[in-house]
This record gives structure tokens, C-alpha cells and sequence, in this order.
């Protein structure tokens, strides 16, 4: 046993993982429509639209490649607020992650509502897209904020 | 920060999404005296009370034993014995060193266990068995870190025998 205990030294630690993501071919179009202030969905061979695109098909498992642009409008499904964000998250005021249907898609995805207070969120409420100044073609580019 | 980009009229075909963990690390008890003799210059092991065997940098416990080495510490020469080395050809974002370099595996005199250093000295000289000596930095700027030795050097010595470092291959 150490009776002599003195302070243990710490010293701040960073780990980074610096990875670099290549998109593909399905992928790389919807990076770089964001950057024209465009959202673009896949179609599937039933016709049905998902939002962000895929490149197989969830069920069939079949390559997809019918990219369609949809509205940078839509429904919130389901949201979440998040009161006290943490340092890394895409906002640093009180925002939701809400999953949005656009109009034209058949599915919802996770984005951010930048809505101010979390009464002014509902489900079935509409969103549409607030775009920055400057699109750099990430999905940063843009957040949602109540229509 | 979508590199490799910059035409904006090129594709998007690589995103950069890195991940940064931040961590506060707490040394412990017994990595922080070693931390603290190493900021006098002294290389601090700890000898197993089963085996006798002598690690460093020393730790709180024996992870062959798995007893507390309490506080007994033995300090240890800083010259040593290169027991193997490898040539790096390929560069690392966090070694600015010029290439090729040379890590060595190295045995300091009093130890059992190694340590992974830098050997500055030619290519073609670098042999298992080859005495070495660890060159510091100027003592006014020794903190409580493993950095205060810059790399090692060998040293007019005979080499050591097989038999002293086998072993540790
Ligand atoms: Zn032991």
C-alpha cells in the first residue's frame, strides 16, 4: 500500500480519428446538390422515395441509381429537444432533432429544427429548410426551422 | 471542411468527418512519480515482489502477478541494449522526424521490460545487441514527460550478448 499519496498529474488527452469519408456514387450527387441549396432523394423500383438516399435498396437489396430532388419543405414525424447542448452538436442554443418527412419522400431523416423553444415544436408540424450563406456541400449547409 | 473540393463546380466526392474525443487522463499514483523523477532526469522501474522482475516505467501493479508494487522504486541507467529496431520508411503525422528513421526496441540496463524509442545514428550501423544512450533535452526544459529524452545514440561499448536480451525478442 502506498502511504504516501500525492496528487496523480493529469494532463488534457485528444484522440482523433481524421477520417475521410469517399461518398460514392449515390452519395456524391447529394453532397453536391446541397451545395447548389437542393435536396435529392432515391426512388425505388416501387416508386417509393427515400430521403437521404441509399444506395441499395433496404428490402430488395438492389442497387439504386434514380436520384429525383424533393422539396426542402416538410412534416416533422417525431422530435426530441435537447435543452442543454453539448459542445460538438450543431447548434449552441436549446434546438430539436426531429425526423423530418420532405414533401416527395416517402421516409423521415434526422436533422436539426432550429426552433427557439421547445414550445413551438409539435408533430405534424411543417419545417423547411433555413440555408447558410455560404454551402459547402455537408450536411451543415442547412437546418430546419418551423415553415 | 469538404476538401479536395475547392472548384465549385467539381463533384463532392470525399468528406472529411473526423472524431475528436477529448479526455482529461489522470496519471495515477504510481505513473505520476515516475513522471515526477523523469522531470529530475531519473528513469523510475518497480520491481515485482513475486518474480523480482523490474518494470518501467514503473506502474501500480504487476500484470503478471497482478500485485500492487507498493513503494519501492529502482532507478535504472539510461543507457540499454537495442534488442530488435525497424526501419521507418513511411512518414506519421505526430513523428517529425526526417526519413528514413530508426525505432528501436531497447532494454535499459536494470530493466525487464522494453521501451520503444528513437536510435539517431546511420542505417547501416543499427544491429541488435548495440549498446546505447539516451540523449536528453537541455535539463531547463525537462517537464514531467517521457519527451525530455529526445532519442537515443549508440555508444562506444562491446555489444551485449544474445543471451542478455534473447528473452525480449
Ligand atoms: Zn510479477
Amino acid at each position: 500500500m502506498s502511504p504516501t499519496l500525492e496528487k496523480a498529474l493529469t494532463a488534457p488527452h485528444k484522440l482523433e480519428y481524421t477520417y475521410k469519408r469517399s461518398l460514392g456514387p449515390v452519395l456524391s450527387p447529394f453532397f453536391t446538390a446541397l451545395r447548389d441549396r437542393r435536396i435529392l432523394g432515391v426512388k425505388r423500383r416501387d416508386g417509393r422515395v427515400m430521403v437521404p438516399p441509399k444506395e441499395y435498396d433496404p428490402d430488395t437489396s438492389e442497387s439504386l441509381d434514380e436520384l429525383v430532388e424533393v422539396s426542402d419543405e416538410g412534416v416533422v414525424t417525431s422530435w426530441s429537444w435537447v435543452a442543454t447542448p453539448r459542445r460538438q452538436q450543431p447548434l449552441d442554443r436549446p434546438f430539436a432533432y426531429a425526423l423530418v418527412k420532405l414533401d416527395g419522400a416517402d421516409t423521415a431523416f434526422l436533422h436539426v429544427v432550429d426552433a427557439g423553444d421547445e414550445g413551438n415544436m409539435e408533430t405534424g408540424m411543417r419545417v423547411k429548410a433555413r440555408w447558410a450563406d455560404e454551402t459547402t456541400g455537408m450536411i451543415t449547409d442547412f437546418v430546419f426551422v418551423p415553415a | 471542411m469538404s476538401d479536395a473540393n475547392e472548384a465549385a463546380n467539381e463533384p463532392i466526392a470525399v468528406i472529411r468527418t473526423p472524431i475528436s474525443l477529448d479526455y482529461h487522463y489522470s496519471a495515477g499514483q504510481s505513473a505520476s512519480r515516475f513522471l515526477r523523477a523523469i522531470a529530475q532526469g531519473k528513469l523510475l522501474g518497480q520491481k515485482c515482489p513475486v518474480d523480482g522482475r523490474v518494470y518501467f516505467p514503473s506502474r501500480g501493479a504487476c500484470p503478471q502477478h497482478g500485485v500492487t508494487f507498493g513503494d519501492e522504486v529502482v532507478e535504472l541507467s539510461d543507457k540499454g541494449t537495442v534488442v530488435t529496431f525497424s526501419i521507418v520508411r513511411v512518414p506519421s503525422e505526430n513523428i517529425p522526424l526526417e526519413l528514413p528513421y530508426i525505432t528501436i526496441n531497447v532494454l535499459l540496463d536494470g530493466a525487464d521490460t522494453i521501451l520503444i524509442h528513437v536510435l539517431d545514428a546511420k542505417l547501416e550501423d543499427v544491429r541488435m545487441g548495440m549498446r546505447v544512450q539516451a540523449v536528453w533535452k537541455p535539463k531547463e526544459e525537462w517537464t514531467t514527460s517521457t519527451a525530455n529524452i529526445l532519442y537515443f545514440r549508440p555508444i562506444d561499448e562491446p555489444d551485449a550478448s544474445y543471451d542478455s536480451y534473447k528473452e525480449h525478442i
